[in-house]
C-alpha cells in the first residue's frame, strides 16, 4: 500500500505540479464553454435555416451533419491541425479542437432541434399563422418554445459527451488538464499527476453528469 | 485546386501507403469486434445488478456508472496505459485499450439497458412470474428481449460513438486506422493518408448515421 501511494498519490510530485493542473483546469473550462456556445448556436441557426425548406441548402446541411456524425472527433482535430497546414491554413491546437468539437456539437444539435421542430404538430403552425403572426413570429413564440422543451434532454446528454472531448486537445498540445498531467508525468516519471488530472476531471464533470440526470427526469418523455 | 489535389488527394501517395492503411483498418475492425460485444455484455450486467434488492450493491453500480461517465475516455485510457505499468501490471496496448473501453462503454450501455428495463410495465413481470417462471427466467425470456427492442436506436447510436472512439487508441500507439494514417503521413510528408482515413470512417459509418437519423425522427414524431 505504501508503494502504491508512493506511486499514484505521491504528495511531493502532486504539490509540485498542482499549479500546472489548475492552469489546465481553466483551459478545459474555457474550451468547453466556447464549444458549447458556438456548437449550440450554430446548430440552432442550421435548424432554422433548414425550416425554410430550400432544397439545395437543406441538402448541404444534411451533408454537413452526416459527415460530422460519421467521422471521429480525433480524426477531425488531426486533419485541422496536421493536414490543413500543408495547404497553408494554420491554426493553433486550441482553435482546431474548438472548431472540430463545435462543428460536431452543431451537427448533433441541428438534428435534435430539427427533429424537435418536426415534433410540433402542424396545426400549431397554422393556428399561429391564422391569428396573424408572421412566419418569424410563429417560429419565435409558438414553435420554438415547444420544440426546445422536447429537445432539452437529448441535447444535454450530447453536449456533456462532446465537452468531455476537450481532453482530445491534449493530442494537439492544447494546455488543458490531460496535456498538463501527461507532460508532468513524463517530466517526473511518476503517474501521480495523472491521478491529479483524473481528479480534476471528476470535479469538473461529476456535477455535469448529475445535472444531466436531473434534466432527464425533469423533462422525462411521457411514453 | 492543383495544390489541394497533390496535398490531400494524392493518388501516388495513396497507392504507396494503402497497405499501412489496410492493416490499420483491420486493427480498427478487430478492436470494434472486441469492445462492442464486451461493452454490451457489461452494460447488460450493470443494468441487471442495478435492480438487485441489495442496496449497497445498487449504490456501487450507480457510482460505477456516474464515475466512468464523468471520465473522458482518453483520460481513462492514458491512466490505464501509463499508470498500470507502475503497479507491475504491464498490459499489451490492445488489452489496455479494451479495458478502458470496457469501463467506459459498459456504463453507457448500462444506462441504456436500465432505461429499457424501466420502460417495461410491471404487469409483464407479474404475468411472467405467475405463469411459473423464476426471477432469472422472467428477466431472460420476457423482460430483457422487450427492453432491448425498445432501446434499439439508443444502442445503435452508442455503438456508432464507440466505433468512432476506437480512434483514440492511436494515442497509446495501438496501430489502428488513425495511427497508421499518422505514421504514413510522417513518412511521406503528405496529408493524403489522414484524409483517406477520414474518408474510410465516413464511408463505413455513413449508413449507420442515415439509419439513426431515420429512427430519431420517427421517435420524436411518435411523441
Amino acid at each position: 500500500m505504501g508503494k502504491f501511494a508512493q506511486t499514484f498519490l505521491n504528495w511531493e510530485v502532486m504539490a509540485q505540479y498542482a499549479p500546472k493542473i489548475l492552469e489546465g483546469f481553466w483551459v478545459t473550462v474555457q474550451l468547453a464553454l466556447a464549444v458549447v456556445i458556438a456548437g449550440i448556436a450554430t446548430g440552432l441557426v442550421l435548424a432554422l435555416a433548414r425550416s425554410f425548406r430550400v432544397k439545395a441548402l437543406n441538402l448541404l446541411i444534411v451533408a454537413f451533419v452526416d459527415v460530422l456524425r460519421a467521422v471521429p472527433p480525433l480524426v477531425l482535430i488531426i486533419i485541422l491541425y496536421f493536414a490543413l497546414p500543408t495547404v497553408g491554413v494554420r491554426m493553433s491546437g486550441f482553435v482546431s479542437t474548438w472548431l472540430a468539437l463545435s462543428a460536431i456539437l452543431a451537427s448533433f444539435a441541428e438534428e435534435i432541434f430539427w427533429a424537435g421542430m418536426l415534433a410540433v404538430p402542424h396545426g400549431q403552425w397554422e393556428a399561429a399563422r391564422s391569428t396573424g403572426l408572421s412566419f418569424l413570429q410563429a417560429m419565435r413564440f409558438v414553435v420554438l418554445p415547444q420544440a426546445v422543451r422536447i429537445t432539452i434532454p437529448p441535447l444535454t446528454n450530447r453536449t456533456i459527451a462532446i465537452t468531455k472531448g476537450t481532453a482530445l486537445g491534449a493530442v494537439v498540445a492544447v494546455g488543458e488538464i490531460l496535456y498538463q498531467a501527461q507532460s508532468a508525468y513524463s517530466f517526473s516519471y511518476n503517474p501521480s499527476p495523472l491521478t491529479l488530472g483524473a481528479v480534476a476531471y471528476l470535479i469538473l464533470f461529476i456535477p455535469v453528469v448529475w445535472f444531466g440526470r436531473w434534466v432527464e427526469t425533469r423533462f422525462a418523455w411521457k411514453r | 485546386m492543383e495544390t489541394l489535389i497533390t496535398a490531400f488527394f494524392n493518388l501516388g501517395i495513396l497507392r504507396e501507403t494503402a497497405p499501412y492503411l489496410w492493416a490499420g483498418f483491420k486493427m480498427s475492425a478487430l478492436l470494434t469486434l472486441v469492445v462492442v460485444p464486451l461493452g454490451i455484455a457489461g452494460g447488460l450486467a450493470v443494468a441487471l445488478i442495478a435492480r438487485t434488492a441489495f442496496r449497497p450493491l445498487r449504490w456501487l453500480v450507480v457510482f460505477y456508472v456516474d464515475f466512468f461517465r464523468a471520465f473522458p475516455p482518453l483520460v481513462l485510457l492514458m491512466f490505464i496505459a501509463f499508470g498500470l505499468p507502475f503497479t507491475g501490471l504491464d498490459l499489451p496496448a490492445f488489452v489496455s485499450v479494451a479495458l478502458a473501453f470496457f469501463l467506459n462503454t459498459s456504463s453507457y450501455y448500462g444506462e441504456i439497458f436500465r432505461a429499457g428495463i424501466e420502460s417495461i410495465p410491471r404487469g409483464q413481470f407479474e404475468a411472467a412470474r405467475s405463469t411459473g417462471l423464476g426471477a432469472a427466467q422472467t428477466m431472460a425470456y420476457v423482460i430483457v428481449p422487450q427492453a432491448t427492442r425498445n432501446v434499439i436506436p439508443d444502442l445503435i447510436s452508442n455503438t456508432l460513438e464507440v466505433v468512432k472512439l476506437t480512434s483514440i487508441a492511436s494515442v497509446v500507439a495501438l496501430p489502428e486506422l488513425l495511427y497508421a494514417a499518422r505514421q504514413a503521413q510522417s513518412i511521406t510528408y503528405n496529408a493524403t493518408p489522414i484524409i483517406a482515413a477520414g474518408i474510410i470512417y465516413l464511408v463505413c459509418l455513413w449508413p449507420l448515421v442515415r439509419l439513426l437519423s431515420r429512427f430519431e425522427h420517427r421517435q420524436i414524431a411518435l411523441h
